[in-house]
């Protein structure tokens, strides 16, 4: 599988560790070099240093040749946008977008975004240890 | 009208001062207290604080009642975001969105906004505007329709001088819509000829205006 990875922070550097040594082709994109000091020694992918909402950063990490694109920043509207980007204009397959704003998050899921709120999980699932204690 | 600005900085603010003086209502959203504060002290209460991104406060705002908004903040991703909440869950039948990065006017165009304005676009015409007889000037491009009306002097060397336009075989698709001459305007026919220094603006197709260019200018 070909995956481009939007964001380099803690989620992002994981899931290329975990698709890197899995045996697929990663490229992963953060705007600071510095944060791929997160990715694993093994790390056998592409870095490409650079916004995700600029076209030409977005190739070089290969999106027009990806089987799944995964926004991770710590921006909502960069991931919102740079999905859509590689969705609509790349016809990316798999899309997924984290988005932290619950509200925003709702509103992308019904326009057709496959979404992940990490603040609604996370709340949903404390909720539930706390019931079950 | 009432016309929903969103982002409090220079450009916005101006673009609301501007609105209100023509009689329209207006209100800026704004994330930064002090911005809003020194809006509300100069333009009064036009001003609410929050992130525009969110549905809710495009809700409060009464987006559902503007009949534009217009997201002018330093950030082209957050102005899409702005103008996409807008439109599709406020059924705001207009939005225009502010561009920094020229690039990305291709991809609001396909993700839905209505129109946009890149400043670093209209620099550039105006720094073209300032470069005498060396390009064509663009003074209008009708993105949709792929045309452009665009502005330029003929040379003394380009080899349409001193022929009349019925012998002069324009670029697929482009006509000459004014020939300027001291202070004369020709609106030209097959008959009239092109002198150097004329002034003439032209109606082409994006792709042929390097070929125009070179037919007027040399």
């Amino acid at each position: 599988m070909r995956v481009v990875i939007l964001g380099c922070g803690r989620v992002g550097a994981r899931l290329a560790n975990v698709l890197s040594h899995a045996g697929h082709t990663v490229g992963i994109i953060d705007k600071s070099a510095d944060a791929f000091r997160r990715l694993a020694p093994g790390f056998r992918g592409l870095t490409v240093v650079g916004t995700g909402i600029d076209e030409d950063v977005l190739r070089r990490a290969g999106i027009d040749q990806a089987d799944v694109f995964a926004a991770v920043t710590d921006a909502d509207n960069t991931n919102i946008m740079a999905s859509q980007v590689a969705e609509v204009i790349y016809r990316v397959p798999k899309v997924i977008t984290r988005i932290y704003d619950p509200i925003r998050n709702e509103a992308y899921q019904t326009l057709g975004l496959e979404t992940v709120c990490p603040t609604t999980l996370g709340a949903e699932r404390i909720k539930q240890m706390l019931e079950r204690s | 009208m009432y016309v929903v600005v969103c982002g409090g900085g220079k450009v916005g603010f101006y673009l609301a001062k501007t609105l209100i003086n023509e009689g329209h209502e207006v209100l800026i959203i704004e994330k930064d207290k002090k911005k809003c504060d020194l809006i509300a002290e100069e333009l009064g209460s036009v001003v609410t604080r929050g992130d525009a991104a969110e549905a809710s406060t495009l809700g409060d705002a009464g987006a559902n009642r503007a009949d534009v908004v217009v997201a002018v903040t330093g950030d082209d991703e957050d102005n899409l975001v702005i103008c996409q909440v807008a439109k599709r869950k406020f059924g705001v039948n207009r939005t225009i969105a502010r561009i920094n990065n020229p690039k990305n006017e291709r991809i609001f165009k396909v993700l839905g906004i209505d129109a946009t304005v890149s400043s670093t676009d209209l620099i550039m015409s105006h720094i073209e505007a300032e470069i005498p007889q060396q390009a064509l000037v663009h003074l209008l491009r009708l993105r949709q329709a792929n045309v452009e009306i665009v502005e330029g002097v003929i040379s003394a060397h380009a080899e349409v001088v001193g022929k009349k336009l019925k012998d002069i075989t324009l670029p697929p698709q482009s006509v000459i819509l004014l020939v300027a001459r001291d202070a004369e305007t020709i609106i030209p026919s097959g008959n009239t000829a092109l002198q150097a220094g004329d002034e003439v603006i032209a109606l082409t197709r994006v792709e042929q205006e390097r070929a125009l260019r070179s037919l007027l200018i040399g």
